[in-house]
């Protein structure tokens, strides 16, 4: 057999692909994940039904007997607990694109994409693009049905500071989830493990209840617990009243797990076999 | 490895592989594959489930990397230039690899905008794709509504978008039944028309014999013999006697009686019902008469006595000592079936 016969082309470095390559194959993947909304509209379902259920339950049953200890009433409560569901609805999202993404890549599609000549993160940047606007939408619908229940807008700026928060720190939790979707076997198992995270991180949070009343070693975990921090800076900005220290916590959470993560999913994206 | 073809390549080779291996684990998926693809032609990639070929097609994809060896395509290292490469390719899976929640028009337009098509031509691309595998009607419905043989055609269509210069079709009709692969075949011959490289693993050596050139067979990692198709059954030297008795009763004691005569060629002889003839594989002049003063001599009416090159099934059962599709060694009694595939 004859040795190796490579062309001289074989030698020459691999070409990059462009900036405006990578944005127009983002948005063509965007493209295809909206479409996939449309096909299926249930998809949206959780995106209504979750900022509906939990302002409802939270307000009419616990929102009473939490709005007295907060001095108040359930009005006082709602105060309290809205700028917190808030500060949930990018968590609520981030935990449903690792399960999605799971099961695209168990499709075949994937083998496709990953064969074609573009960005290694144009997919990944797609979907997350995606699920910021299900945020978005989510918490639209949170704000209606939070004026409904008697919530006082009292800083519309406030608000819209909140909500770009909470898309920022959302989208850092999107590339944990993204990365368990990848490199986790199936959607059942990413489901599982988002929900063993993401129990604790919830509950062991201000966003309900006020951590004033929990123990001291619960209150340290509060504390920085970026959940509680961004539903508290949210409070602060829509409520009117000291944000730095959440603020900063809830940054430098954002920053260091999009630092960490997302390398790590794209790696994992592209090296899966 | 025994090499059919003493030529020299000619023609420019579209996919050059040397010494190629994937290992995982314990198992060898690939073990030190060499493989030529002239540009034009088609290779056709046969062997059993497990013998490596998804793994070849998933390495030559820049799907996953080798542990050794080398691998160009249309002078593209897959290591090396994995983008420049993926430009050259077009993959069709074995598994249909069509969004099915998008329309046909929408998945064939977003891989056209993936590969850098303008808005415009990836229109115009896709409308022209549509048309082409006869889609066009169906172009608005999701990919999940289509039929099996519908879904390969997209995929088809979808592996085309590029006017890619080599194109893998990796095991593309396992699953189908028997007409829609036959569209699936005529599609494919209609590709090979236009110029298209391609290189097409399968377990059917029909689907080998209906559309490869030249052939390369692997087993376990390794490539056991390459060439074209006549030589490769040139090579195994036998022939296949086709006997139809006028009576098709006759069939079954025929077949007995053949096997009490002791002939073996290179693998047994088997009923084929359909057509109502007997197989006998032969070695030689010595026995074809000898199977013709038998019948003779027996009293049995024949109508047509036919010489015929083996069956790829034999060519791959006296390469590998197995049969095709059947990874372990099989029992006499199970090559006693109605002719495979």
């Amino acid at each position: 057999m004859s040795s190796a016969t490579l062309s001289p082309a074989a030698t020459k470095a691999d070409t990059p692909i462009s900036l405006r390559a990578h944005l127009r194959h983002t948005g063509a993947l965007i493209r295809r994940n909206l479409l996939w909304i449309r096909q299926d509209p249930e998809s949206m379902f959780d995106a209504v039904l979750f900022p509906v259920v939990f302002t409802l339950l939270f307000v009419y049953v616990f929102g009473g007997s939490i709005g007295q200890s907060l001095g108040g009433g359930q009005e006082r409560y709602v105060q309290y607990v809205i700028p917190g569901l808030m500060a949930m609805m990018g968590m609520n999202m981030a935990q449903g694109v690792g399960t999605g993404f799971n099961q695209d890549f168990n499709s075949g599609v994937m083998d496709r994409f990953r064969s074609l000549p573009i960005g290694r993160g144009s997919v990944l940047f797609a979907k997350i693009a995606v699920e910021l606007m299900r945020m978005l939408f989510a918490t639209a619908v949170l704000m209606v049905v939070a004026v409904l229940v008697g919530y006082d807008i009292k800083h519309w700026s406030g608000l819209l500071a909140s909500v770009g928060l909470s898309a920022v720190f959302g989208s850092a939790l999107m590339w944990v989830f993204l990365t368990l979707g990848v490199v986790m076997k199936n959607a059942q198992s990413v489901q599982a493990m988002g929900f063993l995270v993401l129990m604790p991180l919830q509950f062991g949070s201000s966003i309900f209840a006020p951590p004033a009343s929990m123990p001291g070693w619960l209150q340290a975990f509060t504390d920085y617990n970026p959940l509680s921090t961004l539903a508290d800076t949210a409070r602060g900005l829509m409520e009117g009243g000291p944000v730095a220290h959440d603020l900063w916590v809830t940054l430098i959470w954002s920053v260091g797990l999009t630092a960490v993560m997302a390398p790590v999913a794209i790696h994992k994206f592209r090296t899966k076999s | 490895m025994t090499r059919i073809d003493d030529n020299p390549v000619g023609g420019n080779s579209a996919v050059t592989v040397r010494g190629l291996v994937k290992h995982y684990g314990e198992t060898k998926a690939l073990d030190g594959v060499d493989l030529d693809v002239r540009e034009g032609t088609v290779m056709g990639v046969l062997g059993p489930n497990g013998a490596g070929k998804t793994t070849l097609v998933r390495i030559l994809s820049t799907l996953i990397t080798p542990d050794a060896g080398q691998a160009t395509v249309a002078g593209y290292d897959v290591v090396r230039q994995p983008r420049q490469l993926r430009r050259v390719i077009g993959l069709t899976g074995q598994y249909a690899s069509v969004d099915e929640k998008l329309p046909g028009w929408e998945n064939l337009y977003l891989i056209g905008r993936l590969l850098d098509l303008s808005r415009r031509d990836a229109r115009t691309r896709a409308d022209e794709l549509l048309e082409r595998f006869s889609l066009t009607e169906a172009a608005r419905r999701p990919a999940g509504t289509y039929s099996g043989g519908m879904r390969r055609r997209l995929d088809l269509a979808a592996s085309m978008i590029g006017r890619p210069a080599v194109l893998y079709l990796d095991e593309p009709t396992t699953g189908l039944d028997p007409r829609t692969r036959n569209e699936v075949w005529d599609e494919v011959k209609a590709m090979v028309g236009e110029g298209v490289t391609v290189l097409l693993t399968t377990q059917y050596m029909e689907e080998a014999e209906q559309l490869a050139s030249e052939l390369t067979v692997v087993d376990r990692g390794k490539v056991i013999a390459t060439g074209g198709i006549e030589e490769l059954k040139a090579r195994v030297g036998g022939r296949t006697l086709r006997v139809r008795p006028v009576d098709p009763l006759e069939l079954r004691p025929l077949a007995g009686m053949l096997d009490d005569l002791g002939i073996t060629g290179l693998a047994a002889t088997t009923v084929d019902t359909e057509t109502g003839t007997l197989l006998v594989p032969i070695l030689s002049d010595e026995q074809l008469t000898a199977v013709v003063g038998a019948v003779t001599a027996r009293g049995i009416t024949i109508s047509s006595v036919t010489t015929e090159l083996p069956s790829l099934d034999e060519v791959f059962l006296s390469l590998t000592g197995h049969r095709a599709g059947t990874p372990q060694d099989v029992t006499p009694a199970d090559d006693r079936q109605e002719v495979a595939v």
